[in-house]
């Protein structure tokens, strides 16, 4: 056992966990937050994706003592209050989740795309860089359009800023 | 009708939770006293179980218990059943072997459970899981069809010799033999449809809670379908009868048929709890799902088609050999007979039609129901035939499918099916304007002097949905009847909430549902919910798959709708003092047609609960129920055109357009509507290029990750280009048909016929992987 | 997953220290390999030593003939790195095409040629350009250091701590990756290093690991253009054979790709 210290979506938090827990484990069953979660065994479907540092990571790759005195954000803590963040209103604007299982992942990962592209996305892009997030349903047409709608949306929102 | 009523493109009302992560998936259940369940499985595709040596697992920290399969069966509960009974041609029932929820004596496919270990924690669960020993007698396997119904195959159930589970025949055997006598021209075609895993992205969980002193289960689970799935346990699994018995299926992570099914782990779990006395949790991890959850298609085909000096179509002989994996799985039997050979006729006129299916055993993982289920593996094989007919016949493919289509309606087909309405013309025309299909030579032109091949393929399909007709089906085989029930409760203040037997798992049902009260009602969908997923809730329904919940289970929302407006009515007609009949509904209010005189929703509401001045012999309260029974299936029908390229050198193929105009009828939500479509072409796509679920001749898996399986990605796939033609369903009163299967039925075949035309080739089986299509261009 | 001890080190030294002390211990850097296999319960160290919070571990130096990475560097940071892209930038090609954006934020170069998967991406560069391994015991060079699948010339213990590549006159990656895993059904990478030679290293595609192939070398030796290799013939001998690509189709993919990968180069 080890005691863990990170912070989470701005709050500092401190857990034991066994040595062998991963990150999302610790988010998990730990800290409640389900909205992180587990859709493969191979660190390839995204859906657990998360934020280490500004990073998009995949919390089921990463053991949680990896993560000790880190700043994680998962997907409870991407709105501002009521706010939601553009990629989330993105996403429900324009259809781009079915049975909401991989959207946080594929929230979590698209706003890093369009943090490191800034407005320099293409439809091509998206689609190239979505390459570790795996959704089943939406057939990723709704989710591409979303993520292009988004990074107009964030640099607006950045512009305002 | 409102900005939120029928056709209006309105956002989900149930996205906000799970952008947020605040869905609630039944993993993100947490009990007290809550245990985790971690199954032993089978390493071996066949063995005799000749003991499970326990001692050492229970001996470790946080073990509670170590259970088997002998104790489940001494326990009486049922052996897993199969729901629809299939008569061979020689008029004997279909042979079904025993598949009891963890095998006590004989394992038959990998992956299948002989123990469970319950723990205080899922990794104790495993670690413990490692000290139980398993003697296992290793028997001879066999995997796929070709070699099970050899002589001397392994066999797998002493019900089924031969590992033949049913011969079954449908359609007029001479009829087809005077048709191709009389052809002028004959096509043959062999087609394999490849095996795929469904992979929805929420691997399956169940909890199961047990209450001692009320003698009542409460199980938490991934379900299309929570009502069917008490029926059930209780009747044929024993667990509890169905008022001791509440299931829930919360949020659930997609299905696309596998989570019909009641599964042993379902069964397991329940019983465990009881056992143990504490609730027991079990979430399977994905390489569970691929050897666990029940996969789909697995058909080999031979197909002639006659044709005559005209190109008409004169008949149409198939023959099909099905692999049902080493378990006939719930709709199992259901799925290469009546929905698949009952497609068989098309878009087109056929005037005759015989289909032969044989069902097989193999050591491999159970074949049941996947999105489309029977209609993508008819749907293939009818328009590879068209274009493998067009390419011999040297005609364009589209001409030839427009000779054949079907254009009178009603029309009968050989094969049951009674097409309602449809208008085939419409949409393939909207396909090929949409692609620019009259352009296309000199694009291939183009790309042929870029060292680049490009390629064309068309695919026409039709799909029966709406299931189902249950008098139909009943007389069919079915086990159960496809009706869908619906209550609506008009609560005091007028909010309102819908009670589906529908269960959304992706779907949009909360949006979509609500969007039909608006309409009726014009109340905004904000004073709606939807109330689904609980048997405590709901009083029965038959879930969510075959493309039902618009066509049946919104049309009997619409049903006990009508009944609360009639009530309605009334009461407002007392309250104003009006003729019921000069009662209109508009904008939430009820008003006297031609005056100003007016009764809001809520004041008919409240007037219904206070109850002060009703008129006489009324019974206070505004609710009502209704049960719907369609009269048939509904027939959904669309052209999907694909335009691709492939790099000579490495056989990779590139999509440059993917086209697709459907016929729906009715859309209620064209937003969401479009989602499924998208959703479905990316399946159809996948099947055509990608999946395959693949076992070596030992009947061990090749794909149990998606290391090996490919899922599609988003670079795999195109942004779609999609069109909607309209023919109301004249079945049901919304003239709806259905749309959540289509795109997985349509697309495979539009894939490989653009494949084949681009290569220049006409014989590649899916998935046209790099490496098939690089052997294929370059076989001599 | 095993139970475990986690470490997180602060220096090499103290690093090896550690792993000298545990039984079965292993060093984790990005853990984009390592942990995978230990959720699946293919591996059960007793410890895992984190390499990749040490800072001496963690950069990109480019200076005059020579591109070093840091072991513990991430394939994001190499992929992007200015550096990198000027001095070699076949190299942060070959890394921004590794895993998925959220593996390359943490896989790392050490990482990959510790464990020399056969179809990861590094040791095609690292062969092909002769690079030098660095670690905290010497200098292996980079022809002595793949032994085959999952095998190294590193000693029990050992830290690799920079990749150093001489810095060629052209080099190119191309890569056909593996339809489900994404890592390379074949890649191959050319080199025209500046005493002449040219170096062409696969990955992905052989029976024993990462190799060079003479026959594509001597003749872009001869002729450095994509066409020179038309006539050469690559036997199918040796080749991994699976689902996803038969010997002979990794064959072809070896020609093709060293045809892109030039083309790449320019």
């Amino acid at each position: 056992m080890s005691t863990v210290k990170l912070t989470v979506n701005g709050k500092a938090v401190s857990v034991d966990v066994e040595d062998r827990t991963l990150l999302v484990h610790l988010l998990r069953d730990h800290l409640n937050l389900t909205g992180t979660h587990v859709g493969c065994d191979t660190s390839q479907c995204g859906a657990c994706v998360v934020h280490i540092d500004g990073r998009a990571v995949k919390s089921c790759t990463i053991l949680a003592g990896q993560a000790d005195g880190a700043s994680v954000t998962t997907i409870e803590g991407l709105a501002k209050g009521d706010e939601l963040h553009p990629m989330q209103a993105a996403f429900r604007d324009n259809h781009g989740l079915q049975c909401g299982y991989c959207t946080p992942g594929m929230i979590m990962s698209a706003v890093d795309i369009v943090q490191r592209h800034g407005g320099q996305l293409d439809e091509a892009t998206v689609r190239h860089e979505l390459e570790g997030n795996i959704c089943r349903c939406t057939g990723y047409h709704n989710i591409v359009k979303a993520v292009l709608d988004a990074a107009g949306r964030m640099k607006v929102a950045q512009a305002a800023e | 009708m409102g900005v939120e009523g029928i056709g209006a493109s309105v956002v989900r009302k149930e996205d906000k939770r799970f952008i947020t992560g605040k869905g609630r998936y039944v993993d993100d259940v947490k009990l007290p006293g809550m245990t985790y369940a971690h199954f032993i499985r089978s390493p071996h595709a066949h063995a005799k179980v000749k003991g499970i040596d326990a001692s050492a697992a229970l001996k470790l920290p946080g073990v509670v218990a170590v259970l088997n399969g002998k104790q489940i069966v001494d326990d009486k509960v049922g052996n897993l059943i199969c729901g629809w009974a299939i008569t061979s041609k020689d008029g004997s029932p279909m042979k079904m072997g025993a598949w009891p929820a963890m095998a006590p004596e004989t394992v038959r496919f990998v992956g299948q459970a002989v123990a469970v270990v319950i723990a205080e924690s899922k990794n104790l669960a495993r670690d413990a899981a490692e000290a139980v020993v398993v003697d296992y007698e290793e028997l001879p396997a066999v995997a796929n069809v070709t070699e099970a119904i050899k002589a001397g195959a392994p066999q797998l159930h002493p019900e089924a010799p031969g590992n033949q589970i049913y011969d079954w025949v449908i359609g007029d055997e001479n009829a087809v033999n005077d048709a191709f006598s009389k052809a002028a021209n004959v096509v043959k075609l062999d087609v394999t449809n490849n095996r795929l895993a469904p992979n929805p992205m929420e691997p399956r969980s169940a909890v199961a809670d047990y209450n001692e002193a009320e003698e009542h289960f409460t199980l938490y689970t991934t379900s299309q379908n929570p009502h069917v799935a008490r029926l059930v346990l209780s009747a044929f699994y024993n667990i509890a009868p169905e008022h001791k018995l509440r299931v829930i299926a919360p949020d659930v992570g997609g299905g696309f048929g596998s989570k019909i099914y009641i599964y042993p782990e379902e069964m397991v779990a329940l019983w465990a709890s009881k056992k143990v006395g504490r609730p027991v949790k079990w979430t399977g991890d994905r390489t569970e799902a691929f050897l666990t959850d029940a996969h789909g298609r697995d058909h080999v085909t031979h197909a002639e088609m006659a044709f005559d000096a005209n190109n008409k179509i004169l008949g149409f002989r198939v023959k099909t050999y099905a692999n049902f994996g080493a378990y006939m799985s719930l709709f199992s039997s259901a799925v290469p007979t009546y929905l698949y050979a009952t497609l068989l006729s098309g878009q087109y006129d056929v005037p005759a039609i015989h289909a032969e299916v044989i069902a097989v055993y193999t050591n491999t993982t159970p074949v049941d129901a996947y999105r489309g289920a029977g209609r993508p593996e008819a749907s293939y094989l009818i328009e590879r035939m068209m274009e493998t007919a067009a390419r011999q016949l040297k005609v364009d493919p589209a001409a030839l499918r427009k000779t054949n289509f079907i254009t009178q309606f009603p029309h009968q087909t050989p094969v049951i099916m009674a097409y309602d309405i449809g208008d085939f013309n419409a949409s393939l025309d909207a396909a090929m304007k949409a692609i620019d299909y009259a352009g296309f030579a000199g694009r291939k032109a183009q790309a042929k002097a870029q060292g680049k091949l490009r390629g064309i393929g068309v695919s026409c399909y039709i799909e029966a949905c709406g299931i189902a007709p249950s008098k139909a089906v009943g007389s069919l085989g079915a086990g159960v009847g496809l009706w869908e029930s619906a209550e609506v409760r008009v609560n005091p203040v007028g909010t309102i909430e819908v009670l589906t037997g529908s269960h959304s798992h992706g779907q949009g049902h909360e949006t979509v549902f609500a969007q039909l009260i608006s309409d009726r009602l014009g109340i905004p969908i904000s004073q709606v919910s939807i109330v689904h997923g609980d048997t405590d809730k709901v009083q029965f329904g038959m879930g969510t798959y075959g493309s039902r919940s618009a066509a049946v289970g919104l049309t009997a929302i619409l049903k006990a709708v009508e009944k609360v407006e009639s009530k309605a009515k009334k009461i407002a007609a007392h309250a104003l003092e009006a003729s019921e009949a000069d009662i209109v509904i508009e904008n939430g209010e009820f008003k006297v047609t031609g005056t100003d005189k007016a009764i809001a929703l809520p004041m008919v509401a409240l007037a219904a609960y206070t109850a002060h001045n009703l008129p006489d012999g009324m019974e206070p309260g505004l609710k009502e129920s209704a049960f719907y029974d369609p009269s048939n299936f509904t027939f959904p029908a669309g052209a999907y055109i694909c335009e691709l390229e492939v790099d000579p050198g490495t056989g990779k193929t590139s999509f440059v357009n993917f086209v697709a105009a459907d016929d729906f009828g009715r859309l209620i939500n064209p937003m969401i509507v479009e989602g499924q479509v998208h959703g479905g072409l990316a399946q159809g796509i996948g099947q055509a290029l990608l999946e395959h679920a693949v076992y070596d001749a030992n009947g061990q898996p090749i794909t149990a990750s998606f290391m090996d399986y490919t899922m599609p990605r988003a670079d795999d796939l195109p942004s779609f280009k999609l069109s909607h033609t309209t023919t109301l369903c004249p079945g049901n009163p919304l003239g709806i048909k259905g749309c959540g299967e289509a795109g997985a039925i349509g697309a495979s075949a539009a894939v490989i016929n653009a494949i084949t035309d681009a290569i220049g080739k006409n014989n590649l089986e899916m998935p046209a992987t790099p490496d098939r299509v690089w052997r294929t261009i370059h076989a001599a | 997953m095993y139970q475990t001890t986690y470490h997180r080190a602060s220096s090499v030294d103290e690093a090896a220290a550690l792993f000298a002390k545990g039984s079965e211990a292993k060093y984790l850097s990005g853990g984009q390999t390592l942990l995978p296999v230990m959720k699946q319960r293919l591996a059960s160290p007793s410890d895992v030593i984190d390499l990749a919070k040490i800072k001496e571990l963690i950069g990109i130096d480019a200076s005059g003939d020579t591109l070093t990475i840091k072991a513990a560097t991430p394939h994001y940071d190499v992929a992007t790195s200015d550096a990198a892209k000027k001095a070699i930038p076949a190299v942060a090609y070959l890394a921004s095409l590794i895993g998925d954006p959220a593996v390359r934020y943490r896989g790392t170069i050490g990482g990959s040629l510790a464990n020399n998967d056969p179809a990861a991406d590094y040791p095609a560069a690292t062969l092909a350009l002769g690079a030098t391994i660095k670690t905290n015991k010497r200098s292996i060079a980079a022809d002595d250091y793949f032994k085959g699948l999952f095998a190294t010339a590193l000693e029990d213990g050992e830290i690799i701590t920079a990749v150093s590549f001489p810095v060629p006159v052209k080099a190119g990656y191309a890569k056909f990756p593996h339809p489900a895993s994404r890592f390379a059904l074949t890649g191959v990478f050319v080199a025209q290093t500046k005493a002449g030679d040219v170096r062409v290293a696969v990955t992905g595609a052989s029976q024993s690991g990462v190799m060079r192939v003479a026959a594509i070398e001597a003749a872009l030796k001869a002729n450095w253009a994509a066409s020179a290799i038309d006539s050469v013939s690559i036997p199918s001998s040796g080749l991994l054979s699976d689902l996803h690509g038969s010997a002979d189709y990794r064959a072809n993919l070896i020609k093709v790709m060293a045809q892109r990968a030039v083309t790449a180069a320019g």
